[in-house]
């Protein structure tokens, strides 16, 4: 071993970091127009019912207000948001603002001020009154199977014997909770929207996708997709849930429509817990089996996941339980409860997250159970091919990440039993934790231009939201060309470049890498053609360029995946080894150390994937610790709706935390080797956390977050 | 002025209930101001009445941004936050919160460090105020935005104005002297990214090189 540790400083740096530390770089709420009106909207004060009167008198009197909107008034959307995650037709779908006055959430839009500031608007819109026919609502989250109705057709699935872990000598069952808990970027949702035409748009949103924004934006409003022209240059975070359009990007585009101005509207903090999704409330049973020296013999994995009453939004949390070890015997029922909510959406490790915390703490609470080290455990069932399809991978090499984390973290010195290591006044223990998430590739396009200055531009219309996408084809693109990344353009965020997937399901440098990485051959190809002779490895552009008296020489290139990403069964795979110190009397968490080991293939960009890493684990953290979106359910109503009362991690309670990469290619996935990142640094850092808290104290806490009270 | 005419709910029309329109009618100071009463009673019925009584309700503000005078007329509710962002386009200073509880919009007045959504405008009349647009001296990057860089002290960048605004404060009010101390005195600036551990290496870097912040 005895690898180089990477630290903050290695690698290039970002190639956006000037503009991010200066100031300069934009984000969607940040490109004023001239005439520019500003919108707030007005949320419903109860949970289910509808509208019996609503008073906009007032509001529209106050002073520089140009229009307020409610379902009276707004001008009809010609079509629908289309829906993501449900059958069509199986409920009414994305919610229609100022449609009809019905309430289906505390929160739900019902007016929306637009006034010449934002101040006029802000106070106008406390002036909107309305009173309701209330109808009782529920937003109990699930408890357990019985008030779910089944997902994606309501289907169990199993593999070999049904619930086989109850026939095992060693087993367990066990319930987990995993709570609501807000995407909360930095950047708060933000819109403005101009209308050039009748029927032409122009948006500056913040989207992880500008071509699914647009086509989505074209359908609900029936326009052209080339009549809509979506931009989003930098993006404040997101975390999944900028991966749809949402009310509020609807009723700015109506706002600016009705007032003939461009209209900006910024969602507030607390609009934030109600308008962009969340990551749903999660109830989950694993019921597990293993022979006395480790080998499992089944698993039962059982989710209920809230949803709203309009809109089903369904994710994985069991899928962890199907592939992450070779189990013969697999069960998994999964089902949805819909409640008076607004519609949850995918948050980094989608499903799998929520899985992962239930998954691989009940295999924590079997190693004990089994007197054996929980790495052990992990490596007798360590699946070498895919047990859900018997594919082999195309690479896996959680072994090897297996062994660098323990070895950095200083597994040696867990005490294999809880509660026994008490250093300076404190309980010390050691936690571990696996994920896994699928690797993807998506088609991609991407154009190349190779300038007579020596410059080459790259163009895509993906979005970045912090993970250094624009690093990574920088990087790609200047290895495959052999110049200098300083050298090179990296032109994006705008819908009318070429295809690229939305940046979601950590598949962003799987699929605009490889257009970036094939677009760059096919350059290099054509000037060596120019040459003639075959060329060289490394052409002179400029001097070719010159020689052919050329302004600058281009290709627009298509990248998909072929054969064997349907042959291989292809995964990113990461480890989270966690040191906490617990204080015995006032059952503070202190987490001490943080060693994480990612296998996503090759790394492209050194600094901004160890950033990645470091953060995925810090939102783990989070989660396993402080994060929980708490609805009073008299009323219906967040009560933490904020950043006061919503505990995130801030900086003291994070320690230097060290990312390392097994860094070997994928043969088989694209052309670069890369595999995804962004999940898997935060599947299973929460089970990590839980488990050191475990060995740390004796107490095992099944429903997070782990807070100071449940363990004392 | 057709585009401006307000949408109303369809049973408001015509309906009087104090609003500013009626007081600009009646009012005794604007008549004592106005030379041309007239004029304004004109002025009133084609909706110009609230550009008027906008210029009342105003007030002075002088200050100082990033070495530039700016002298402005702004609400008494107008936060710092939005007047920069707003007024002046000066949108490197980041709206998180809007309540100070995140330190995306910290700036510094006369030279510490403060959340300007938690800072009405009128606050800070007379004061030189230094946003992330000010901190450069031109292409030559301060040293704790190098440290930020190098580092990797950020990834999506939005709450980065706040936190290098932030780290600079620090250093000058002599609270980088740890490792836990400067975690202690960075936490009142979000990150959700999990930027964390590479600001604290970042400003660890620009306290050790002992350079003026």
């Amino acid at each position: 071993m005895n690898k180089p540790i990477p630290t903050s400083a290695d690698g290039l740096s970002r190639v956006d970091g000037r503009a991010k530390v200066t100031g300069a770089a934009k984000y969607s709420a940040e490109y004023n127009q001239p005439n520019m009106a500003y919108a707030v909207l007005v949320g419903s004060t109860i949970t289910k019912g509808t509208i019996a009167t609503i008073d906009t008198k007032l509001a529209a009197k106050a002073p520089g207000v140009l229009a307020v909107l409610t379902y009276l008034n707004s001008p009809k959307v010609p079509g629908h948001i289309p829906t993501k995650a449900q059958k069509p037709g199986a409920k009414s779908g994305p919610l229609k603002v100022f449609y009809d006055n019905k309430i289906l959430y505390n929160g739900h839009p019902i007016a929306m001020v637009v006034a010449d500031t934002f101040e006029r608007a802000q106070y106008a819109a406390s002036l909107v009154k309305a009173t309701y026919n209330k109808q009782a609502h529920d937003t109990k989250p699930p408890k357990d199977l019985s008030r779910g109705v089944g997902a994606w057709g309501g289907k169990d699935f199993t593999r070999g014997t049904v619930d086989a872990w109850k026939t095992a000598p060693i087993k367990l069952e066990q319930e987990y909770i995993h709570p609501s808990e807000i995407h909360n970027p930095m950047e708060l949702h933000a819109i403005i929207a101009r209308w050039d035409a009748p029927d032409k748009l122009t948006v500056w949103d913040k989207t992880q996708g500008t071509q699914a924004t647009r086509d989505d934006i074209a359908k609900a409003f029936k326009l052209k997709k080339e009549d809509v022209q979506v931009n989003s240059q930098f993006v404040g975070g997101a975390f999944g849930s900028a991966l749809q359009v949402w009310p509020h990007e609807v009723a700015a585009i109506l706002g600016a429509k009705v007032v003939k101005r461009p209209v900006k509207l910024v969602l507030s903090r607390p609009d934030m817990f109600t308008s962009v999704g969340y990551r749903p409330y999660t109830w989950q049973k694993i019921g597990i089996g293993a022979t006395a020296d480790g080998k499992l013999v089944g698993i039962t994995h059982e989710a209920v996941g809230q949803t709203s009453t309009f809109e089903d939004f369904a994710e994985g949390p069991i899928n962890t339980s199907k592939g992450l070890y070779a189990v013969p015997n697999v069960t998994t029922r999964y089902k949805l409860l819909s409640l008076d909510v607004n519609t949850p959406t995918w948050m980094r490790g989608p499903g799998e997250a929520t899985g992962a915390f239930a998954l691989e703490s009940a295999l924590d609470e079997l190693s004990y159970a089994l007197k054996m080290d929980p790495i052990d455990l992990r490596l007798k069932n360590y699946a070498k091919v895919d047990p859900d399809n018997n594919k082999q991978y195309s690479s896996k090499y959680l072994d090897e990440a297996y062994a660098m984390g323990a070895e950095r973290i200083g597994w040696e010195n867990r005490k294999a039993e809880a509660g026994t290591t008490i250093q300076n006044g404190w309980l010390v223990g050691y936690g571990m934790g696996g994920g896994m998430f699928g690797a993807y590739r998506d088609v991609a396009v991407a154009r190349a231009i190779m300038k007579a200055d020596g410059t080459l531009t790259i163009q895509t219309a993906v979005s970045d939201i912090g993970p250094g996408t624009g690093t990574a084809m920088v990087l790609i693109a200047a290895n495959k060309m052999g110049i200098d990344p300083g050298k090179i353009k990296f032109e994006m965020g705008d819908s009318a470049l070429p295809l690229a997937p939305m940046q979601g399901g950590s598949a962003t440098t799987s699929a605009v890498g490889s257009a970036v990485h094939d677009a760059c051959t096919v350059l290099k190809e054509k000037f060596q053609q120019l040459m003639g002779n075959g060329g060289t490895d490394n052409p002179d552009y400029v001097k070719i360029l010159k020689e052919k008296n050329l302004p600058s020489l281009e290709v627009l290139t298509k990248s998909q995946p072929g054969p064997d990403n349907e042959k291989y069964s292809m995964q990113s795979w990461s480890v989270h080894f966690v040191k906490v110190l617990v204080h015995p009397t006032t059952g503070v968490i202190k987490v001490d150390k943080v060693v994480c080991v990612a296998d996503s293939g090759k790394i492209i960009s050194p600094k901004t994937a160890r950033s990645q890493v470091v953060g995925g684990a810090i939102g783990g953290i989070g989660m396993a610790l402080m994060e929980e979106a708490i609805i009073d359910h008299r009323y219906g109503r967040f009560v933490n709706n904020n950043f006061a009362d919503y505990h995130v991690p801030v900086n003291a309670d994070i320690p230097q935390i060290e990312a390392l990469f097994v860094n070997k290619p994928d043969p088989y996935i694209n052309p670069i080797g890369a595999k995804g990142m962004g999940e898997i640094a935060l599947i299973g850092m929460a089970a990590a956390v839980a488990n050191a808290v475990y060995n740390a104290t004796g107490k095992r806490v099944r429903d997070l977050p782990i807070t100071p009270d449940k363990l004392i | 002025m057709s585009d401006k005419k307000p949408i109303i709910s369809p049973d408001s029309e015509g309906i009087s209930n104090g609003t500013r329109r009626d007081f600009i009618k009646q009012s005794s100071v604007l008549t004592a101001v106005a030379l041309t009463p007239g004029t304004v009673v004109h002025a009133a019925s084609d909706h110009m009445d609230e550009q008027i009584a906008a210029v009342f309700e105003k007030m002075p503000l002088k200050m100082e941004v990033n070495g530039k005078p700016h002298s402005l007329q702004v609400e008494p509710r107008s936060t710092l936050l939005d007047i920069l962002r707003e007024q002046l386009d000066l949108t490197g200073t980041k709206k998180g919160c809007d309540h100070g509880q995140c330190g995306a919009c910290t700036v510094h007045v006369d030279g510490h460090r403060v959340n300007s959504c938690l800072t009405l405008g009128v606050m800070v009349n007379g004061k030189r105020i230094t946003t992330i647009e000010g901190l450069a001296k031109g292409e030559e990057l301060h040293p704790m935005q190098e440290a930020f860089l190098k580092h990797d002290g950020f990834q999506c960048g939005y709450c980065t104005p706040g936190q290098i605004m932030s780290a600079v404060a620090c250093i000058r009010e002599g609270h980088a002297n740890s490792e836990g101390e400067i975690r202690e005195y960075m936490s009142g600036n979000i990150c959700r990214c999990g930027a964390y551990p590479n600001i604290v290496n970042a400003i660890q870097e620009v306290k050790a090189g002992g350079q003026a912040v």
